[in-house]
């Protein structure tokens, strides 16, 4: 993707779900994220935090654009993210204690997520507010996407249960398979939907 | 047993922990972003490994300094994320400077991994652990030294295995970081089996 080109909404929007889809295409940033996988509802609020982050990032980073010296700006981009990851941390501890003790240290690393800086550097840095906070937020999306299914496929598998609601079938006759819930199960998951999914792609490319 | 030596002790306990039971990489997925990019040679790795081994004890320990003696006492423990990160790029950079001048030769073989070390999560990670889990200061730095450590080990033999694999055919949609996650699942299967080793 050229980063000089103006982008079009609808471009956006593709290649953030899935052109350019974090996960599958480049493999950023699954560090601070799959290790919350086990359990759906965790998945959905570290998303969402990560969206917003990011979205909120690239969007100030925009804004910014102009008045950043280029040597610093990794600086600044890194101060603007720990900025949106601190309100975020702050929001869940004051209204839901028992999410953020879940999640422990891994709303901080929301602040390392290679995506974030990634969006910064590669299109918020030369593209106007809106877009880029367009681009963030369906970056974010795309990302998320790919961890709620994956996230679903373990809690599934391991507990039988999706939200913490019992499936028909899955909580009763089936054998749960405690190792999908932990640390093993999700990397055997998320390699089994990068094949698909890179299948998939590479069939779309040949066309 | 003095309690000097009972710290000691706790701090052996930890570092063990932390390399096979609570291993930073297969159990709490932190420093995946260059694990699947880096390890393709074995040299690499080992250069990496041993950067992050280094780095990561000597943040842990300052981050430790830095959040009990200035962020407790001024009531700023939420902006811990943002001093932890300056701390460990500052560190980076200083120790980059520190090699360049007076060892050209380390710096030639560690001196490129180093800037990747800034934006590793596992650096950043092992800080945010140390402090949610409330370790004394030489348990912090048995902490550190112990997940860098185990950070190393898997890296390690995550290159050595990839370099036995690269003669092997892997169906198309696999290759690269798809093979490279399911031997990290198999590796992380294998460190399963120490759970409970320590209590």
């Amino acid at each position: 993707m050229s980063p000089t080109a103006t982008q079009s909404p609808r471009n956006i929007v593709l290649n953030g779900l899935w052109r350019d889809n974090p996960i599958f295409r480049q493999i950023l940033g699954i560090c601070s994220t799959l290790a919350v996988t086990n359990v759906v509802l965790n998945t959905a609020v570290m998303c969402t935090s990560l969206t917003l982050v990011t979205a909120l990032s690239c969007w100030t980073v925009s804004l910014l654009r102009n008045w950043t010296p280029r040597n610093i700006r990794m600086m600044v981009q890194t101060l603007i993210m720990g900025f949106y990851v601190i309100i975020v941390d702050l929001i869940l501890k004051a209204y839901w204690p028992e999410m953020s003790r879940n999640l422990g240290p891994y709303v901080g690393l929301i602040l390392t997520n290679c995506i974030i800086m990634g969006r910064c550097e590669a299109f918020a840095g030369s593209n106007s507010p809106g877009l880029s906070f367009m681009d963030g937020l369906f970056s974010g999306l795309g990302y998320s996407l790919v961890l709620l299914g994956i996230s679903m496929v373990r809690e599934l598998l391991g507990m039988g249960t999706i939200l913490g609601i019992a499936m028909p079938f899955f909580s009763t006759q089936w054998d749960k398979w405690i190792i999908m819930v932990m640390p093993p199960g999700a990397f055997f998951t998320l390699a089994t939907a990068l094949w698909i999914l890179r299948s998939i792609g590479v069939r779309e490319v040949k066309k | 047993m003095n309690s000097v030596g009972h710290e000691v002790w706790l701090a052996v306990v930890t570092c063990f922990a932390a390399v096979f039971t609570q291993n930073i990489l297969l159990t709490t997925f932190l420093g995946m972003c260059p694990f699947t990019s880096v390890s393709r040679e074995v040299k690499t790795a080992a250069g990496l490994g041993a950067a992050v081994v280094f780095v990561m004890t000597f943040t842990t320990a300052l981050n430790w300094l830095a959040y009990y003696y200035v962020l407790v006492p001024l009531e700023l423990e939420f902006f811990r994320f943002v001093l932890f990160i300056i701390i460990i790029a500052a560190f980076v950079q200083f120790v980059e400077m520190v090699i360049d001048r007076y060892s050209p030769k380390l710096y030639q073989s560690l001196g490129i991994f180093l800037p990747l070390i800034t934006v590793n999560c596992a650096i950043l990670g092992a800080s945010l652990f140390m402090v949610i889990r409330e370790y004394r200061f030489i348990e912090t730095i048995g902490y550190g030294f112990g997940s860098g450590v185990g950070w190393l080990l898997a890296i390690l033999a995550m290159a050595g295995i990839r370099q036995r694999l690269c003669e092997a055919r892997i169906p198309m949609g696999l290759q690269g970081p798809g093979i490279t996650l399911i031997i990290a699942g198999l590796m992380a299967l294998a460190f399963v089996g120490f759970t409970g080793v320590l209590g």
